[in-house]
C-alpha cells in the first residue's frame, strides 16, 4: 500500500503542494487529475524520491521512506517523455532495471522477450529507441518500467501528445497490462477519459488539499 | 513515425535539479577533479605567480616602460592583427555565404577543405608560405598577413556560415518584396542578423594573430618581431628575463581581460538568438549563380592547394631541378654522415620525428584523462562547476609562450633543475590540449538529460551506478574526438616548446624552424620535407577522428 501523508513542497516560496494526503491500495490503479501545473509530478517526483517534500510522509506498506533514495524504494516511473536511453537498444533500456537487480543473462532475455510480446513489439530487441516511433517508445518505455516487478508503478501523463487514435488505443493497452500485471499504480493525467478507462478510482489534486485551485476555471481542459 | 525522435537528450535544467536528491557523491567529484586541479597549479598557476615574481621589479617594470622598441612592437603586434582581421573577413565573407546558402556536389568537401589550414602547425603554415612566395616578400609584413589569412579563413566560413544557413532565406525575399534592393537587403536584413557572428569571428582571429609566434617566427624573421616573438627574443637571446616577464604578464592581463570580454558577448548572442533548427540550402540556378558558386569554390582549392604543394615541390628542389635527395636525406640510411650534418650540431631531422610521436602519445594521454576526469566532475557539478570550468579554461586564454616561458621561469631553481626533465615538453602540450577535450566532452555531457538519471534511479541504479551506466557511456565518442584534437595540437605545439626543448630533443616544429633558419639549400630542403611529414601526420591524426565521428553518426 502507498500513502502520502499530508505532504507540502514549495518551490521559491511557491507552494505548489499543500498538506496533500493520498493513498493507493495493493493492485489498485488510481489515476491522478489535475489541471497543468497543479503539482501532479512533483507529487510523483517525491513519491519517487527524486524531490525531497519540505513536510509530510510518504509510506509503503506501513513503513515511511522519506530517507530511502530513488533506487532503493522499487518505484517505477513511466516518464511523459519516456526518458529511454539513446545509447541502448531497445532489449537494452528494458533489462536495465534487471540488471541492476543482478539477474543472470538469460533470466534477463527470457524477461525482455516476454516484455516485448507483452506490449506487443516481439522481435524489436536489437533496435535502436532513437528509431521508433511515439507510440512504440511509449510502450518500450512501459516494459521497462514494468520489466523488474516494481511495488508502485507511477505513471507521468505517459499519453499526452499522442495523436487521438494513438492515444485511444493506447489508453486501453495500458488499462489491461497493468490489470494484467497485478499492479499498484498511480496515473497521473488531465484527460478525464482517460483516467476513467485506465483507473479503478479517479481523485483530483486540487481536492488533495492544494491550496491553488481559485480562478483556474475548468479543472480539466482537453 | 509519429514525432521526430531526438530530442530524448536536451539541455533542460531547472529549479527542481538543485533539490534534487539522487546525486554523485561528493568523494567522487572531488577524486575527478583533483588530477587537473593539480596539473593547474602547479604547472599554470605556478607559473604565473613566479613570471609575476620575476615582473614586479621596480628595475624591469621601468625598463620596460622606457623601452621604445617595445611601443613599436606593441604597434606593430597590433596593426598587423587589425589588418589581418579585416583581410580575413573580407576574403571569408564569400566562401561562408556560398557553402552556407548553397548546395551542390562536393560541397562537404570543400567545406572540409578550407578547415585544413586552421588545423595545420603553425610552423608549416609560415613553412608553406617561406616555400611559395617569392623571396622579395620574404621577411616582409604583407607574407605575414596572407599567411594569417590562409591561416584563420576558417574560423569566418565556420562561424559566420554557421549562423548564415540557419537564417530563414524568406527573411530576405520579404524584405525584396516590400522594395528592397538585393544589396539594400544584404544590408538592412542578412548583415545585422550576421553581425553576432561576424563580431565572435573576428574577435577569434583578432587573438589568434595578436598572439601569434609560429607564423611570425618563420615568415617576419628577427626583424618583425611581435609581442610573442619579443618576448621569446629577450628571454632567450638577450637574457632580459625581467623585461620578458613585464610583457607577459601585461599580455596576460589583457588577453585576460579579452577572453572574458568576448565570453560575455558569447553569453549575450546566445541569448539573442534561440534555436533555429532551419536550414534550407538551395541549388544554384542560371549562369551568374553557378558561375560565382563554381568561381568561389575554384579559388578555394587553388588557394588551399598550391602553399601546401608548394611545401611538397621546394622539398624536393635541388639546384635547379628536382630530385629526392632531401627525402633520402631524412628518411635514408645510406648516408648516416649528411643525416646528422655537423653544422645543425646536434639536429636529427628523423629523430625530430620519433620524438614527436612520442610526446604526442604522452600528451594526449595525459589531457584526455585529465581532461576526461574534470570534465565529468564539471559536469556533476552543476551550475556550481562553473569555478572549476573557468580554472580549467585559463591556459586557453594565456599565450603558449608565455605557458612555455613560465614554466621555465617556474622550475629553473632549485630543488631540481625541472626544465630538463623530459616530460617536461608533453606535459607543457597537455596544459595547452587539456582545454580543448573539455570543450569537446562539456556539451556533450550537458546535453545528458538529467530526468535521464532519474529514469535509471527508479529502476534501481544507485547514484554512482547511474552516472557510470550513462555519463560514462556517453563520453566515450566525444573521448576519441577530443583524443585527435590532443594529438594534433602536440604535434603542431611551438610556443610553448620553443622554450622547453633541449638539445637532442628537438620536435618536429622545432627542427623545421631550425633547418628553414639556416643558412644552405640541402638544410632548407628538409625543412620542407619535414614540414610535409607533420602537414601528413596532423591531417592523418584529424581524418581518423572524422572518420571516427562518420562512423558514429552512422
Amino acid at each position: 500500500m502507498l500513502e502520502v501523508r499530508a505532504v507540502s513542497v514549495s518551490f521559491d516560496d511557491r507552494a505548489v503542494l499543500e498538506n496533500t494526503s493520498l493513498t493507493v491500495a495493493d493492485g489498485e490503479i488510481v489515476a491522478l487529475l489535475g489541471p497543468s501545473g497543479s503539482g501532479k509530478s512533483t507529487l510523483l517526483r517525491v513519491i519517487a524520491g527524486m524531490l525531497r517534500a519540505d513536510s509530510g510522509d510518504v509510506l509503503l506498506d506501513g513503513a515511511v521512506i522519506n530517507e530511502m533514495p530513488t533506487h532503493r524504494r522499487n518505484i517505477g516511473l513511466v516518464f511523459q517523455d519516456e526518458q529511454l536511453f539513446p545509447h541502448r537498444s531497445v532489449a537494452q533500456n528494458i533489462e536495465f532495471g534487471l540488471r541492476m537487480r543482478r539477474w543472470n543473462k538469460t533470466d534477463r532475455a527470457r524477461r525482455v522477450a516476454e516484455l516485448l510480446d507483452l506490449v506487443g513489439m516481439g522481435g524489436f530487441e536489437d533496435r535502436r529507441v532513437t528509431d521508433l516511433s511515439g507510440g512504440e517508445a511509449k510502450r518500450i518505455a512501459l516494459a521497462r518500467t514494468l520489466a523488474p516487478s516494481p511495488r508502485v508503478v507511477l505513471l507521468d501523463e505517459p499519453l499526452t501528445g499522442l495523436d487521438r487514435d494513438l492515444h485511444d488505443q493506447l489508453t486501453g493497452e495500458i488499462a489491461r497490462l497493468l490489470r494484467a500485471a497485478g499492479t499498484t499504480a498511480l496515473h497521473v493525467t488531465h484527460d478525464r477519459d482517460e483516467a476513467a478507462v485506465v483507473s479503478d478510482r479517479v481523485v483530483s489534486l486540487p481536492d488533495l488539499g492544494h491550496p491553488l485551485q481559485l480562478g483556474e476555471g475548468g479543472m480539466n481542459r482537453p | 513515425m509519429d514525432r521526430p525522435r531526438h530530442q530524448m537528450i536536451s539541455p533542460r535544467r531547472g529549479r527542481r535539479g538543485v533539490r534534487s536528491v539522487n546525486r554523485l557523491p561528493g568523494a567522487i567529484i572531488a577524486a575527478l577533479a583533483a588530477p587537473a586541479v593539480l596539473l593547474l597549479a602547479g604547472f599554470y598557476a605556478w607559473p604565473v605567480v613566479a613570471l609575476v615574481r620575476r615582473a614586479v621589479t621596480a628595475d624591469s617594470v621601468r625598463t620596460a616602460l622606457h623601452d621604445r622598441s617595445l611601443r613599436d612592437v606593441l604597434w606593430f603586434t597590433t596593426w598587423q592583427a587589425l589588418l589581418s582581421t579585416l583581410l580575413t573577413l573580407a576574403v571569408g565573407l564569400v566562401p561562408a555565404w556560398v557553402l552556407s546558402r548553397y548546395e551542390f556536389l562536393g560541397r562537404r568537401w570543400i567545406t572540409a577543405l578550407v578547415t585544413v589550414p586552421f588545423v595545420l602547425p603553425t610552423v608549416v603554415v609560415g613553412a608553406a608560405f617561406l616555400a611559395l612566395l617569392p623571396q622579395s616578400l620574404d621577411q616582409s609584413v604583407a607574407a605575414i598577413l596572407i599567411a594569417h589569412v590562409f591561416f584563420n579563413v576558417a574560423v569566418v566560413v565556420r562561424g559566420v556560415g554557421g549562423l548564415w544557413e540557419q537564417l530563414p532565406g524568406d527573411l530576405v525575399a520579404a524584405a525584396r518584396t516590400l522594395g528592397a534592393s538585393p544589396i539594400r537587403a544584404m544590408r538592412e536584413i542578412t548583415l545585422p542578423l550576421l553581425a553576432p557572428a561576424i563580431a565572435a569571428s573576428a574577435s577569434v582571429v583578432f587573438l589568434f594573430t595578436f598572439t601569434s609566434f609560429g607564423v611570425v617566427r618563420i615568415l617576419g624573421g628577427p626583424a618583425r618581431p611581435t609581442i610573442e616573438v619579443e618576448i621569446w627574443q629577450r628571454a632567450t637571446r638577450f637574457g632580459q628575463i625581467g623585461v620578458a616577464a613585464v610583457v607577459s604578464i601585461a599580455q596576460l592581463i589583457v588577453l585576460g581581460v579579452a577572453v572574458l570580454w568576448f565570453a560575455r558577448i558569447q553569453a549575450r548572442r546566445r541569448q539573442a538568438f534561440g534555436l533555429r533548427p532551419l536550414a534550407e540550402r538551395r541549388r544554384p540556378r542560371g549562369v551568374r549563380q553557378r558561375s560565382v558558386v563554381a568561381s568561389t569554390c575554384a579559388a578555394i582549392v587553388v588557394a588551399i592547394c598550391v602553399p601546401l604543394g608548394a611545401l611538397v615541390e621546394r622539398s624536393m628542389r635541388a639546384g635547379d631541378g628536382h630530385s629526392l635527395t632531401a627525402w633520402r636525406a631524412v628518411f635514408g640510411d645510406e648516408q648516416p654522415t649528411s643525416r646528422r650534418p655537423t653544422s645543425v650540431s646536434t639536429l636529427d631531422p628523423l629523430g625530430s620525428l620519433f620524438t614527436s610521436l612520442r610526446f604526442m602519445v604522452i600528451a594526449t594521454i595525459i589531457s584526455v584523462v585529465l581532461g576526461g576526469c574534470v570534465s565529468l566532475a564539471i559536469a556533476a557539478l552543476g551550475r556550481s562547476g562553473r569555478v572549476l570550468d573557468t580554472g580549467v579554461m585559463l591556459p586557453l586564454g594565456t599565450s603558449a609562450v608565455t605557458i612555455g616561458f613560465g614554466l621555465v621561469v617556474a622550475f629553473s631553481r632549485s630543488p631540481i633543475d625541472w626544465r630538463a626533465a623530459p616530460l617536461m615538453i608533453p606535459l607543457g602540450h597537455a596544459l595547452v590540449a587539456t582545454p580543448f577535450v573539455v570543450r569537446v566532452l562539456l556539451p556533450t555531457l550537458r546535453s545528458i538529460d538529467p530526468r535521464q538519471r532519474d529514469a535509471a534511479a527508479t529502476l534501481g541504479a544507485a547514484p554512482t551506478r547511474a552516472w557510470r551506466e550513462i555519463d560514462l557511456r556517453v563520453i566515450r565518442s566525444p573521448l576519441l574526438t577530443g583524443a585527435g584534437f590532443a594529438a594534433a595540437i602536440s604535434l603542431g605545439e611551438f610556443g610553448a616548446t620553443t622554450f622547453l626543448t633541449r638539445q637532442g630533443r628537438a620536435t618536429l616544429p622545432i627542427a623545421i624552424e631550425q633547418l628553414l633558419g639556416r643558412p644552405g639549400t640541402l638544410l632548407h630542403a628538409q625543412g620542407y620535407v619535414l614540414a610535409t611529414v607533420l602537414a601528413v601526420l596532423t591531417f592523418a591524426v584529424i581524418s581518423v577522428v572524422e572518420v571516427a565521428r562518420g562512423f558514429r553518426r552512422a
